[in-house]
């Protein structure tokens, strides 16, 4: 209990770890092992090959969690401290129409895509700024903002998606493709677009004076102001930041409809950020997550689908499948954290 | 006398109409603890939300070393050495020791945190406090009362306080963290930090302090040497009236049998108590904080599991639910008022009647008059001070909060009250007043377990006292058979034989 922990440090570092990162990692290669032996079994018993077990899978795993897990590494830091975003799909889908609009626009390749990484952080600002200053739950602000940046998105493309395939360059539009162009990439730059983001975050949260107090903030939100953080603006930091992520993600879901800007293309997306983030081990109540556990959970949540095509499960169970899923983790981990405070 | 640390003067607050402070005066010299006294709502807080910037003042002159000191806001006053410790400790949980004791003040380069700067400062803070559970990774939730009260303190040492105001601060502290505790802030007095220490108990007031100014009714009414002024001298100036005794008792027999437990052993705790409560009893149980009481009354009650014995209500064994114990005639009153006891944002109607609505239905109709017409009779009896019945339980002070816990298992009619700490954190004159309801439902043939942690009321007001220990009823006596020492042996676990 509190003392043996506290007298071997080492100890408490595992345990931190496993509850924190490790556990959700530990469910992918769970995840992973388990569509594996089914696969064996499965393709033994119809006289195919496996199929599961390959280098193309992963690749095509990850590059499926690249979308959601850029997004949920906002989301982790805005679940961290305290707060929710459901306006995530929806901002999401309007930085993808507005890079699209400036294509089609003419505007240079820079303007189009800085345009849309604005958007991104111009959405998070707001929702940061009308949680902080009309002191309304962020559940209910981000419900409303939501439609309103599906609602902004149809206003821009005029209700149609805009397609600026043929104006974007190849290399934006490889970002989501499936597997790594060039080849000695090993994975999609998209993926590695995602890495290189959540080593970043993992570094702010960890080492920066801003990760100390959006920790803050979510545990115990009248200490942050006791001791003397602006929390107005801390939250609105917050949300800007996690806005230029849903910024990146809004890119993805551009390159990924092959150079196409859909409003509504993602809507129920920000169930999925969130269910990543809870499933690698972030606390709705705050205070708690890490961006490993994230991604490991947005990639626990790209597997499932990849699992069942090569075993013939349908879509419609998948989805199933998948709600399972995250019950069966946040319980796992709940029962975790049970036992290690205890 | 050299120029005090702190000196406020002719301090005057309204809120509306109401007058929250009038004229008040307080002055602490560095090395001093200075004891402010008060029952509730005489304005002790206020005046400290005055002196941390939380409220600004009507009328008066604060002066810091002789220095006009005008805080606008709490960072005002951290700028100017003053620090509060609450009742309510303000940490973040999540985050570690070091991590609480540097918020807001963090040694940074630019947006990086500079942990090497900080750790030698956290170190030096934490060797003084003197804690052995207290290292800077330890996350916050992880450790004791005690251990996180300490946290807040290094906040403040951290920060260089000159003066450090402790509202309430051993409420809900073991007696071995209260022991440290007063070890610690006479470290910080010889180290010439003043001292402000607001508290209910006078004993430990005594034992700390040396100066005190007694508030009543938003005004000072007296000030002097500890010394000289007698436990008595001390109740009535805070009262305003004499108290002829402040533990009034009821006289009450004991009669037949109406609880007992059989080797009642939860999951963890208790383990193997037996016991048995007669009608018209008040039996005290006393011991250490995680020694299983607030555990013992929960697996009674049906909150918490039972892995073995039994609990007899009156020759009957209810089902092992609260729902079920309820109707057994059990009733619950719990140590935390905030999170568990009272639905604070429901009115004192609601909260009196939630565990029993059965009289004013029909059909699952509730008929509110009658409902509000018996609560209004309750709040009566027990002298509640509200607007209406109608106010939000979260709107009243502490004392009143916990009359209306105990009227809800009042108005249930139960045969056996299960009492967690009913007095923490409420003022002397609502203490008493609770004593006497305790001695009126025992009177009335109720039978009454009182847990707490304050052995004299235990002394004073039961019958017989039960010590824990680790999850076991170590000692049952009569409570003359009792002293205060023999009780704290026993509490901690050393045999009279053996010491």
């Amino acid at each position: 209990m509190k003392s043996s922990t506290a007298d071997r440090p080492a100890l408490a570092t595992a345990q931190r770890l496993l509850g924190s990162a490790l556990g959700p990692f530990l469910g992918l290669i769970f995840v992973v092992l388990l569509f594996s032996t089914a696969d064996y079994y499965h393709s033994r018993s119809e006289g195919t090959d496996t199929s599961f077990a390959s280098v193309a899978t992963a690749q095509k795993i990850m590059r499926d969690s690249s979308k959601v897990g850029v997004a949920a590494l906002g989301m982790t830091i805005i679940i961290i401290a305290g707060g929710i975003d459901l306006s995530a799909g929806a901002a999401m889908a309007l930085c993808a129409t507005v890079t699209a609009w400036f294509f089609r626009e003419q505007f240079s390749l820079p303007v189009a895509i800085s345009a849309g990484l604005l958007t991104g952080c111009g959405v998070g600002f707001l929702n940061g700024a009308l949680i902080s200053l009309l002191r309304v739950v962020p559940f209910i602000i981000t419900l409303g903002t939501m439609t309103i940046f599906l609602g902004t998105g149809l206003v821009l493309s005029g209700s149609s998606p805009i397609d600026a395939h043929d104006i974007a360059p190849d290399w934006l539009i490889d970002l989501q493709a499936p597997y790594p162009y060039p080849e000695w990439l090993l994975v999609s730059s998209g993926v590695w677009t995602m890495l290189i983001l959540a080593a970043l975050v993992a570094l702010l949260l960890k080492y920066t004076v801003f990760g100390r107090h959006a920790f803050a903030l979510g545990s115990n939100e009248s200490t942050a102001r006791l001791c003397g953080i602006n929390v107005t603006w801390l939250r609105i930091t917050v949300y800007t930041i996690s806005g230029f992520f849903v910024g990146v993600a809004g890119l993805f879901q551009f390159t990924m409809l092959n150079g196409e800007g859909d409003p509504t293309a993602g809507t129920g997306v920000e169930l999925q950020v969130i269910a990543a983030v809870v499933i690698g081990g972030g606390s709705l109540s705050g205070g708690r997550g890490s961006v490993w556990g994230t991604l490991s959970g947005a990639m626990i949540m790209a597997a499932i689908p990849h699992g069942c095509v090569t075993l013939d499960i349908g879509s419609a169970w998948q989805k199933v499948i998948v709600g399972i899923i995250i019950v069966a983790a946040v319980t796992l981990d709940q029962i975790r954290q049970r036992r290690l405070t205890t | 006398m050299s120029v005090p640390l702190l000196s406020m003067t002719g301090i005057s607050k309204h809120f509306g109409a109401t007058c929250a402070l009038e004229d008040v005066s307080l002055e602490v010299q560095a090395g001093e603890v200075k004891a402010l006294i008060g029952e509730n709502g005489a304005g002790k807080s206020t005046l400290m939300k005055i002196l941390s910037g939380a409220v600004r003042p009507d009328a008066g002159k604060m002066d810091i070393l002789g220095t006009a000191y005008r805080p606008a806001k709490p960072q005002d006053a951290r700028d100017n050495g003053v620090a509060m410790i609450y009742q309510e400790l303000n940490l973040a949980p999540d985050l570690s020791a070091e991590d609480n004791i540097m918020l807001g003040q963090e040694a940074r380069s630019g947006v990086l945190l500079k942990r090497s700067e900080q750790r030698p400062r956290v170190l030096k803070a934490l060797e003084l406090l003197g804690h052995p559970e207290l290292k800077p990774e330890q996350p916050v939730h992880r450790l004791s009362v005690g251990a996180q009260q300490l946290v807040e303190i290094a906040r403040a040492l951290v920060m260089d306080a000159k003066l450090i105001v402790f509202d309430e601060p051993t409420s809900s502290l073991t007696r071995r963290d209260v022991e440290h505790l007063f070890g610690v802030i006479r470290k910080l007095k010889q180290s010439g930090i003043g001292i402000i220490y607001i508290s209910h108990f006078l004993e430990e007031v005594r034992e700390v302090c040396s100066r005190f100014t007694v508030l009543r009714d938003g005004r000072s009414v007296g000030s002097g040497e500890l010394e000289d002024a007698t436990e008595s001298d001390i109740v009535s100036l805070m009262v305003g009236r004499k108290v002829s005794e402040l533990f009034p008792s009821v006289p009450h027999t004991p009669g037949e049998p109406i609880l007992s437990l059989e080797s009642l052993s939860g999951v963890r705790l208790p383990r193997g108590v037996s016991l048995e409560l007669r009608r018209g009893e008040i039996l005290g149980v006393a011991g250490l904080v995680g020694a299983g009481r607030t555990e013992l009354l929960r697996s009674i009650f049906g909150l918490d599991p039972i892995a073995e014995g039994t609990v007899t209500v009156a020759g009957t064994s209810p089902r092992n639910t609260p729902a079920a114990m309820i109707s057994a005639g059990l009733g619950f009153v719990s140590e935390d008022r905030k999170a568990e006891g009272l639905a604070q944002v429901r009115s004192i109607t609601d909260n009196v009647t939630y565990s029993r609505l059965e009289p004013y239905s029909r059909f699952g109709m509730l008929n509110l008059r009658r409902r509000r017409k018996n609560v209004s009779h309750w709040m009566e009896k027990l002298r509640v001070k509200a607007r209406s019945s109608e106010q939000m339980v979260t709107e009243l002070s502490g004392g009143n909060q916990q009359k209306v816990a105990i009227a809800r298992v009042l108005h249930q009619q139960a045969d056996v009250l299960l009492l967690d700490e009913p007095t923490r954190g409420i003022d002397v004159g609502t203490k008493a007043e609770i004593y006497r309801l305790m001695g009126e439902a025992a009177a009335e043939g109720k039978a009454i377990v009182f847990v707490s942690s304050y052995i004299t009321e235990l002394l004073e007001v039961c019958d017989r006292v039960a010590v824990m220990a680790r999850g076991r009823v170590r000692e049952i006596r009569a409570r003359d058979d009792w002293s205060e020492e023999s009780v704290l042996q026993c509490a901690i676990g050393v045999d009279e034989s053996t010491s």
